[in-house]
């Protein structure tokens, strides 16, 4: 691996000052919906943040859903692909994924490892990303192909990578998170921490909590481990909804009058939700991470 | 411990990029220009058993006792595919005369081995093959969870090996005489989907397909997918089950939905697809907990509705695949 010579993917990411890793073991842990998550708060923590997330879970891929970016096309200009912004016109929310450039929605993206390998590296070199303060990858379940390209790829820009590992509180789940973590040793991918999701659903009738995934198992997994502990998010039916169901931003919607400092639609919505309260400290975890780690 | 297999197949003199001498790929494509080895590995002699033209028949000779074989599959990843396969196993087995397998061919994150309770075992090899793991005496297992040394190593293979630990387990296994095999698969329409439904369509065939599903859209977008994947490769969709189908408050009982079904849950996408609607499993926290511990939920807790669902659903697809 030549790290220190120059790839089409080091000379498109020179601009890109941290790039963050998501990632589990286990499937259906909320990865996606945290990425989002991270983005939109890194986004909103000062107005000229710039953030791109890159969806490399090519055969479900969940981000353009959950951003209200359904459907879009993707352009191609003289430079690469142009990301899709989520913020209508002040694009400083950049997105790509496969989701955009299937014909139709439900094709099945079919592809083994070599294929998925080729698509990930045109991702990271192809696309228009230009100066990104954060850029977001969210990846797939396991401990694969699709990693392993990601870190094969990103290595000329090694010294800028780091990770999260989300999991939910139960064993199952956890057994996951431990190979992903073994992973993350295995390639000296430094981890910013460990968030556990889906910690506890308060019934909207009576406010009795109920540990349906069970509870505290991430945090007692990032102690043994020596790995910082982000966060605990519980479920959240509104965020569920609402990464269900994004309306789409138009671009020459404009903020008006108070919504001037909620940003754009979806952020504004998200901003309401009892996770995006929370997920503030984990926000402000994680930037203390990068900052220790050398490349804050 | 970690079990890398990244680089083990490319050879010392190989150029960057070598796709390893194991791989479809070898001696096939532009890396493999000028490479001393190219020849050889163009001829097909490196690959591994995968592609050893014994496979198919081994696997046929395996499967000769299988009666009836099914895949688990999702698209969407922790919807619940091996708490599904698992509760299906035991509920299967409450019949003393029902021999069932459970092939796990979730290689990256093996969950079969814990919930059903048999996570400290190995696998014993002997002249007849690999002999499943027994949960009960008609209850066996097979998952690549026996095979590593600790829970915690993590399995960082491509493709092509996955490919092969796959053609192993239909290769290798004595399974003897079964009733059911019931394949569980990891999330997504990849390789290891790839090669279960290839060498099972190549040798003892597959009777259908259950999907499993939550009610949200982000997962049923990946359900479509799957659907859309299972009728580019021909195989039967035997119906949908919706898991995680709303949660009775232990406290005040009211019901209500953790993952609402924003554009009209597994139904809607049921009647859409032109699929069954095999049932709808509600939220225990006990399923869970259940899992965690590796016991039958439906034995531990036969009053659940979700007990009640499980089983309803058991039972239409025996009467599907004419087992009754």
């Amino acid at each position: 691996m030549s790290a220190q010579g120059e790839t089409p993917i080091s000379r498109r990411l020179s601009k890109v000052k941290h790039i963050i890793i998501v990632c589990s073991g286990k499937g259906g842990v909320g990865k996606s919906s945290v990425s989002v998550q991270v983005a939109l708060s890194l986004y909103a923590s000062s107005p000229n943040t710039r953030v791109g997330i890159l969806d490399v879970d090519l055969t479900g891929p969940s981000i353009p859903r959950m951003l209200g970016l359904d459907g879009h096309p993707v352009h191609q200009s003289t430079d690469g692909w142009v990301p899709v912004y989520a913020d209508g016109g002040e694009a400083r929310l950049a997105c790509m994924s496969v989701a955009f450039l299937l014909k139709k929605k439900d094709d099945s993206v079919v592809w083994r490892g070599p294929k998925k390998n080729a698509m990930i590296r045109q991702f990271l070199s192809d696309v228009r990303w230009g100066e990104l303060d954060y850029l977001i990858i969210d990846t797939p379940p396991g401990t694969s192909d699709e990693h392993i390209s990601l870190i094969e790829h990103l290595s000329p820009v090694h010294s800028r990578l780091s990770g999260i590992v989300v999991t939910t509180p139960q064993a199952v789940a956890l057994l996951d998170a431990m190979k992903c973590i073994s992973f993350a040793r295995t390639v000296s991918l430094p981890l910013l921490g460990v968030i556990e999701n889906m910690s506890g659903y308060a019934c909207p009738c009576c406010g009795e909590i109920s540990n349906v995934f069970s509870t505290g198992g991430g945090e007692s997994m990032a102690k043994r481990e020596n790995i910082p502990f982000l966060g605990t998010l519980p479920i959240d039916t509104e965020l569920v909804t609402l990464l269900d169901a994004a309306e789409t931003e138009q671009e020459d919607d404009k903020p008006t009058g108070d919504e001037v400092h909620e940003g754009f639609r979806l952020l504004g919505r998200y901003k309401a939700t009892s996770s995006a309260k929370l997920f503030g400290s984990i926000v402000e975890n994680v930037l203390s991470g990068l900052a220790r780690s050398g490349t804050g | 411990m970690i079990s890398v297999q990244q680089p083990t197949d490319v050879p010392t003199n190989a150029p960057d990029h070598c796709p390893g001498t194991e791989s479809d790929l070898a001696g096939k494509v532009d890396a493999c220009e000028g490479c001393p080895n190219q020849d050889i590995c163009a001829s097909g002699q490196t690959k591994s058993t995968a592609q050893d033209p014994s496979t198919i028949p081994m696997i046929n000779e395996r499967l000769a006792g299988v009666k009836r074989k099914i895949l688990v599959l999702s698209g969407k990843g922790g919807v619940g595919k091996s708490t599904f396969t698992s509760q299906l196993g035991w509920a299967l087995a409450a019949d003393e005369d029902i021999q069932t397998g459970i092939m796990d061919i979730d290689v990256c994150g093996p969950s079969i081995p814990t919930i059903l309770g048999i996570s400290n075992e190995s696998i014993h090899s002997s002249s007849s093959g690999w002999s499943p793991i027994y949960v009960q005496p008609n209850l066996s297992a097979i998952s690549i969870g026996f095979l590593l040394p600790s829970q915690s190593s993590a399995v960082i293979w491509r493709g092509p090996k996955k490919n092969g630990i796959i053609s192993q387990f239909l290769r290798d296994v004595d399974w003897g005489e079964l009733d059911w095999m019931l394949v569980d698969t990891p999330p997504g329409t990849s390789d290891e989907h790839l090669s279960i439904v290839k060498y099972l369509k190549d040798t003892a065939g597959v009777d259908g397909a259950v999907l499993i599903t939550t009610p949200q859209e982000v997962a049923l977008q990946d359900v479509r997918k799957e659907i859309d994947f299972c009728r580019k490769v021909g195989i039967p969709i035997l119906g949908l089950v919706e898991n995680m189908s709303g949660f009775v408050c232990p406290g005040c009982k009211t019901e209500s939905q953790i993952f609402k079904p924003t554009t009209g849950g597994a139904k809607r996408l049921a009647e859409e697809a032109g699929i069954e609607l095999l049932g709808t499993v509600p939220l225990d926290p006990r399923i869970g907990k259940s899992a965690d511990y590796g016991v039958s939920f439906l034995d531990e807790y036969p009053d659940s509705p979700a007990t009640e669902a499980y089983l309803n659903i058991v039972d239409r697809l025996r009467d599907i695949l004419g087992d009754k």
